[in-house]
């Protein structure tokens, strides 16, 4: 048995690490908010959101035609994303005997944590493959299969919380189930359920990896979703390993527009979340 | 919406035939008209009901589809590059997509070291920050803390790259390098010239990233360690170290496991950001200064344009390979926290 | 006096349990009918049973004839949602709509089923609570929020929605039980309104009320039914021993 001066001496010695711990963490991460913020803040400019990337070495340009092209690919995941990720939710909530549930979670389960890049080379070999060409529409299918099992699993953690007297009272209205699943149970759902979905919107709008063999990128306008398609991610990619002073800026500032786009969405999820608890 | 409008007719309908009826006229023609009216609206309604169950259960399995439909690809494309090489593939280091051949050791090196030592820096920082936050500081900075973690990790990796190649990558280069090359050139670990973006790089950033997925699982583990743990011993006259060291630490045990593994996968699979620093080279060696490659970069990197079926073979093989050690590790990660949970639920009832 | 709901046989199993046994009864029409029992004996089982509320529960087996006007609601091709149309239920507790307000609650039965027009709308609502009598206590304040009404508010609130509809039947799942004496004294005298018009079959563990409201009583023990009849006979002059035993209160 060691003295009490000595174990309270250790005590102090280890609440002295553990905070150096916290701070070793949270450190690097201050560090990256910081350069994103002071480079980005000092290379964004109006043409970083009206123009497209100006040619090898010429200064100026913007990430325009990126932002559309995440804009409309991410568009495209939330439309076969989101109806996969909820009827099958409400499926799970619903219908589904505990054995198949089961089953269905763990497949969620195991396609969300897929690398994301996995994801793209089977877009790849669905649709690039035989559509002859990258295309904004393999990109939006990439985005999907990461979508579907987030918004699935937070939709059915949200359907189950709805109290069974509800859809009872529905019923005994002489409502059809299908009708008490969307009007009732669903909305009353839908705070929760909003939240999932931002939160999954807010996660594909920075991945990288699965468009870099779907869409591919662009370097120009694109609004064709068969056609090769520029995103606001690739775009920082490939601007952050070039070896132009110009582009490492426009990088920034991508990356600056890419947090604030993303933190915007989190906070806004996390109203919704806190709206349902407090409500 | 016709249904609709027919089905508050409907109501209406019936409730004015109940109506005459009460009043002692029946209309014997409306009454008919409501029963064949009801009959239609039953059939339309019990078809509707199963067309919901079928369409959702259809959506709930497309999920399973799509897992199959997954692994069948990846296996299928990979067949040509599993017949070719065999076990070759993955204890050959050639790599000549002219010569068409493929061996992907230094990119299964390069991925099981990089997230390994990665797992291995970021473990205890995260233990400790999680501690920090639950344990020692007081409720209202881990209610500042804890968001911000989470926050954290849903920062796109694109990002983590970017900061690591513009940032990070120069300033090891010029800083942390030439001091581990001068100080400890003598370990084969730090030998070789300082090239900035290298396995040192690599692993850093892996750990930057890993560390709040560790952190907010931790935090969540030990939250649901049971108050009458730490009562033990606090009433034993523990101090805050020896109750950390005593209860809640053997409690949380396998979920913090579980914890770390999670981080592991999260780790191997890791593409951008890894792909932006590590240098991308093909290289087997002890010196963590020198360029490497893993198995997510290479597919990053040469998948949109490979010179032949076979290379793309190879590379689909690597996916597999990565998806498979991925669902493996996630499996685990999974067990192990489940495990946990479960029993501090038992525990609690 | 017809009979408005008429049950043969029915037994209704969950799984391996067998909750209702062999229960044979008749619900006269536009009257009141207890189903009295202990907690468990299955009272809630069998009402539930009369709309069909079962058919959700996929362990839930139901057999026998349950007739509605001589049709049996169990029969092939019967649209169970049609069937509740004309069967309404109110439960034990009040149970609005919450994301709903006050005046779209009331409506809720058409709503959710597609549009009403406006005007059909106002008049459904103004004639639904005055029949619950909440009509002067809300018509100001139409617009906010049900939860924002009291316990027993919210239940007549509830018996409005399901009159709304226009059912046949009203079926009540100890409908007073989660509120207080002036609210349950409310309910009772709603009730006694109610039947001039519909056919009421309530399920209550509560004896006085059962004595005060219902014109008919019907006795459930274990899943049997021991014993139905006039509620006056069934309170003073019962046939057997058990029901006589659970009303003086000996057992229960």
């Amino acid at each position: 048995m060691h003295g009490m001066a000595y174990r309270k001496a250790k005590n102090h010695l280890m609440n002295l690490v553990m905070l150096a711990c916290t701070l070793a963490v949270l450190i690097p991460l201050g560090l990256i908010f910081f350069h994103i913020l002071k480079m980005g803040v000092s290379s964004l400019s109006l043409d970083f959101f009206t123009q497209i990337p100006k040619p090898t070495g010429e200064a100026g340009g913007g990430m325009a035609n990126g932002m559309l092209g995440s804009l409309i690919m991410i568009g495209g995941a939330s439309l076969i994303g989101l109806p996969i990720g909820i009827l099958g939710a409400i499926y799970l909530a619903e219908f589904g005997g505990s054995k198949v549930s089961t089953v269905i979670r763990f497949g969620a389960d195991v396609l969300s944590g897929t690398p994301s890049i996995i994801t793209g080379m089977v877009a790849y070999t669905l649709l690039v493959v035989p559509m002859k060409g990258f295309s904004g529409l393999a990109g939006s299918v990439a985005l999907a299969l990461i979508m579907i099992p987030i918004v699935l699993r937070t939709t059915e953690e949200q359907l189950k919380m709805v109290p069974g007297s509800l859809r009872e009272a529905s019923l005994a209205l002489g409502v059809p189930f299908w009708r008490t699943s969307l009007k009732v149970t669903l909305r009353s759902a839908m705070s929760g359920v909003l939240t999932g979905i931002l939160l999954a919107v807010a996660r594909v709008s920075g991945e990288t990896a699965p468009l870099l063999f779907t869409a591919l990128g662009n370097q120009f306008w694109s609004r064709d979703i068969s056609q090769p398609m520029a995103a606001l991610p690739l775009q920082i990619f490939s601007f952050a390993i070039a070896p132009y002073e110009d582009w490492h800026k426009l990088a920034w500032a991508g990356a600056l527009v890419l947090v604030t786009v993303m933190f915007v969405l989190s906070l806004t999820a996390r109203f919704f979340g806190r709206s349902r608890h407090s409500g | 919406m016709l249904t609709d409008s027919t089905g508050a007719q409907h109501s209406r309908q019936r409730d004015l035939a109940s109506e005459t009826a009460l009043r002692g006229t029946p209309e014997t023609e409306n009454i008919l008209q409501t029963v064949t009216k009801r009959e239609k609206e039953q059939a339309k309604g019990m078809k509707g009901d199963l067309v919901f169950r079928y369409l959702t259960t259809c959506f709930a399995f497309s999920i399973l589809a799509i897992l199959a439909l997954m692994l069948y690809e990846m296996t299928g494309e990979s067949m040509p590059s599993i017949r070719a090489f065999g076990w070759k593939f993955v204890s050959s280091s050639d790599w000549d997509a002219v010569q068409g051949v493929f061996g992907a050791l230094p990119y299964l090196y390069g991925s099981v070291v990089s997230s390994v030592l990665a797992l291995l820096l970021a473990t205890p920082l995260s233990i400790g920050a999680a501690l920090f936050i639950t344990e020692i500081a007081p409720a209202r900075w881990g209610t500042i803390i804890a968001p911000l973690v989470e926050l954290l990790a849903a920062i796109p990796s694109v990002i983590y790259g970017l900061w690591g190649v513009l940032v990070m990558a120069p300033w090891l280069q010029s800083t942390v390098q030439p001091f581990l090359i001068e100080h400890f050139g003598f370990i084969p670990l730090f030998q070789g010239a300082p090239y900035g973006v290298s396995m040192l790089a690599a692993i850093f950033i892996l750990m930057i990233m890993v560390v709040p997925i560790i952190t907010s699982i931790t935090r969540e583990v030990l939250l649901a360690v049971p108050l009458s743990q730490k009562e033990a011993a606090i009433a034993l006259g523990a101090t805050r170290w020896e109750t950390i060291k005593m209860a809640i630490l053997p409690y949380g045990k396998s979920g913090i496991l579980g914890a770390a593994i999670l981080g592991l996968g999260r780790a191997i699979g890791e593409t951008m950001a890894v792909t932006m620093v590590i240098g991308n080279a093909p290289n087997i060696s002890l010196s963590l200064l020198s360029p490497a490659y893993t198995m997510p970069s290479v597919i990053a990197n040469e998948f949109a344009e490979t010179t032949s079926k076979l290379h793309g073979s190879a590379l689909m093989e690597i996916g597999l390979i990565l998806m498979v050690v991925t669902l493996i590790v996630n499996g685990l990660a999974r067990l192990l926290i489940w495990s946990v949970s479960k029993s501090a639920n038992g525990g609690a009832a | 006096m017809s009979n408005k709901v008429h049950l043969e046989e029915v037994n209704i199993h969950f799984g391996k349990t067998h909750a209702v046994r062999d229960v044979s009864m008749s619900f006269p029409e536009n009257s009141v009918t207890a189903i009295i029992g202990p907690s468990g004996c299955g009272k809630s089982t069998l009402l539930r049973s009369m709309n069909r509320m079962h058919d959700l529960v996929p362990s839930a087996r139901v057999t026998g004839k349950i007739l509605v006007d001589n049709g049996d609601i169990y029969g092939r091709g019967v649209d169970p949602v049609s069937i509740r149309r004309r069967v309404g239920m109110v439960f034990q507790k009040p149970n609005p709509f919450p994301a709903m307000s006050i005046y779209d609650n009331v409506v809720a039965g058409y709503k959710l089923n597609g549009r009403l027009p406006r005007e059909e709308a106002n008049e459904i609502v103004e004639s639904c609570l005055k029949r619950v009598a909440l009509w002067d206590e809300v018509k100001d304040r139409l617009k906010t929020n049900a939860m924002t009404l009291s316990g027993g508010q919210q239940q007549r609130l509830c018996i409005a929605r399901t009159i709304a509809v226009k059912p046949e039947v009203i079926l009540m799942d100890e409908p007073a039980s989660a509120l207080d004496p002036i609210s349950t004294l409310k309910i009772e005298e709603l009730i006694e309104e109610l039947k001039t018009r519909y056919t009421i079959i309530i399920v209550t563990h509560n004896m006085q009320q059962a004595a005060r409201v219902s014109d008919y009583t019907a006795f459930l023990y274990m899943g049997d039914l021991v014993e139905c009849g006039e509620t006056k006979k069934i309170f003073t002059t019962p046939e057997q021993k058990r029901t006589e035993d659970y009303i003086t209160g000996r057992f229960g």
